[in-house]
């Protein structure tokens, strides 16, 4: 049977219905795995034999009315920053390369009770710092539909993993738009969650205050029916929320007509890349043909939103990371003189170059004599980015953008320029800021044959508009071609 | 005109994330800081005046619990990745000289 082509729900369908079992579910994936992964790299630890007895245990459990929920059955794949006990968890640092947690991360267990199958880790740039996963100690993984582009990043591993069809699912994490920027490069669907709305207890910190776990699937309703697995209340996550409104995947239906949404104009000027604009407004077109009401408006923090970002996600960063030290867990310097001098070694050591370089930014905006000058005033910033969001939603349902100012990189041109690479993240770091949740689905192909994403951003805890939002733009726009589906090979390496 | 990143900038930087990098490593340390420095300069130009600073998006509140230890003793658990452990502790070289 050709079932790779199927969603992550019809997969559980058709398990539920006995005409596929929950073993050739995995072992699909794994062929798939064996196929691809040589010269994608899109993990970094995979666990078939684990996966294969799970997945006897699984079909026992959907067969006696232990699992009943919607993706009860399904493989799933895990970003290398979420902890699951009793494996490596290295987040690509040099620095954890033996790190084993001795316990699950909140999302881990909510997946083990839905019945979902874990196949392993996905790479990822080094604690999640860059936009590309070059950054990762452990090779760079290739964009499934051209494997001389980068995936995007810093979730790439997961959205590579999905979109070549080495997982029907996977986890990723969004700091400044790790889910939806390698969602839009890789053609696949993937929700940055309202801050808060998924626990983050066992997801290694990057930046606390902007950090939030989310879904990556093949569409709307894949991702919609994980988020509502992976949702809710966590004592152990004392910035988890508590809400109630967490039944995604029955919010799906509905139409559009009459929704308004708003488009900043500043997004759409300098930088941005012809085909991504033309697919951007191809979209608003296919919107406004389904009876919404789309509008510009000007956000006039625009130009902040990057210098904001990079100096709050840096001081976060540096604070986080003062934690390894070499005495508690991971990597220790080999030669050292004392105890400060294990430090540095440690450090210098087992981080790389990206991660340093945001150590240090973060370490110098929050030392005296500048923390009023750079991290105040990016704080007060944010509030006044807040503001205008607040604003426009006052008069918009959704408010809509690319995902990124042009599609996916070249391999080896991104880190070149770091700040050139900061600068890309434009269209996704305010969402962070404000603890919005946006959504990114693929809206047209470039000319050079790579995938173009709309990113659809709510206000808090209004997941439900953007994914009703999300799915009626996915049936207007009908099929999006997949690599998956051509089964692809890839030979130009 | 932001700051500029001098030696001993740099030097005190690495101090305060305790990281001890060589002199072209410093050097190429001192020019990516004074690029992103220059960019994030943009905000000056913004007028912050009534705004008060944003730390947390929903409200600074402390989440109180009651003092229920609800886990189980995981000494074994907290050293199994400790690059050195000695008796039931963490080891590191000597503090005090």
């Amino acid at each position: 049977m050709d079932f790779e082509k199927l969603t992550a729900l019809q997969l559980a369908e058709k398990i539920k219905q006995n005409q596929i079992s929950v073993l050739d579910g995995v072992k699909q994936v794994f062929d798939q795995i064996q196929k691809n992964e040589p010269k994608l790299h899109a993990y970094l630890d995979i666990y078939k034999k684990d996966a294969y007895a799970r997945a006897k245990q699984v079909e026992k459990g959907i067969a006696d009315g232990t699992y009943t929920g919607l993706l009860a059955g399904v493989p799933i794949a895990i970003k290398d920053n979420i902890c699951i006990k009793g494996k490596k968890t290295t987040c690509a640092s040099k620095i954890l390369e033996n790190f084993i947690p001795q316990y699950d991360a909140e999302v881990i267990k909510r997946l083990d009770s839905a019945g979902l199958i874990i196949i392993g880790k996905t790479n990822m740039d080094e604690f999640a710092m860059g936009s590309t996963t070059e950054t990762s100690a452990y090779g760079v993984t290739r964009n499934p539909w051209n494997p001389e582009h980068v995936p995007g990043g810093s979730s790439g591993g997961s959205c590579a993993a999905v979109a070549s069809g080495e997982a029907y699912l996977a986890l990723g994490s969004d700091t400044g738009g790790s889910i939806r920027q390698p969602s839009s490069y890789c053609g696949i669907t993937g929700i940055k969650p309202t801050y808060g709305t998924v626990s983050r207890y066992g997801l290694i910190a990057y930046a606390s205050s902007l950090d939030q776990i989310g879904p990556v699937g093949k569409d709307t309703a894949d991702c919609a029916a994980l988020l509502e697995i992976i949702a809710g209340h966590d004592r152990k996550d004392s910035t988890s929320i508590e809400r109630q409104d967490l039944d995604f995947f029955k919010s799906l239906n509905g139409s559009v007509a009459g929704m308004k949404f708003g488009v900043p104009k500043e997004y759409l000027s300098e930088g941005l890349e012809p085909d991504v604009k033309d697919a951007f407004m191809e979209t608003l077109k296919t919107l406004t043909r389904q009876g919404a009401i789309v509008e510009f408006f000007s956000m006039k923090t625009t130009e902040y939103m990057i210098p904001a970002y990079y100096i709050i996600a840096s001081a976060e960063a540096s604070s986080n990371l003062e934690r390894f030290d070499g005495v508690k867990y991971g990597y220790r310097g080999a030669d050292y003189e004392g105890l400060h001098d294990m430090y540095k070694k440690t450090r210098t050591e087992g981080f790389g170059e990206e991660v340093k370089r945001r150590i240090m930014l973060g370490s110098f905006v929050l030392s005296s004599g500048y923390y009023d000058a750079y991290y105040q005033k990016a704080l007060k910033t944010k509030a006044l980015i807040k503001k205008e969001f607040d604003q426009a939603f006052r008069k918009y349902d959704v408010l809509l953008a690319p995902a990124a100012p042009y599609t996916a990189p070249k391999i080896g041109e991104s880190l070149k320029n770091p700040l050139a690479m900061y600068l890309g993240d434009i269209y996704t770091v305010a969402v962070n800021l404000c603890g919005l949740p946006g959504i990114t689905v693929p809206c047209g192909i470039d000319q050079g044959g790579l995938p173009i994403g709309v990113q659809m951003i709510g206000e808090c805890f209004m997941e439900k508009k953007i994914l009703r939002a999300a799915k009626c733009y996915e049936m207007a726009r009908g099929a999006f071609p997949s690599p998956w589906k051509e089964a692809k090979e890839y030979e130009t390496i | 005109m932001s700051k500029m990143i001098d030696e001993e900038t740099i030097e005190n930087v690495c101090i305060l994330a305790k990281l001890s990098l060589n002199e072209e490593e410093k050097k190429k340390a001192r020019e990516d800081m004074q690029r992103i420095l220059d960019y994030v300069e943009k905000l000056e130009e913004l007028d912050t005046g009534n705004a008060e600073p944003l730390s947390h998006i929903f409200g600074d509140k402390n989440v109180f619990r009651e003092d229920i230890v609800t886990n189980d003793d995981a000494r074994e658990a907290m050293l199994f990745n400790a690059p050195r452990a000695k008796e039931w502790q963490y080891q590191v070289p000597k503090t005090i000289l």
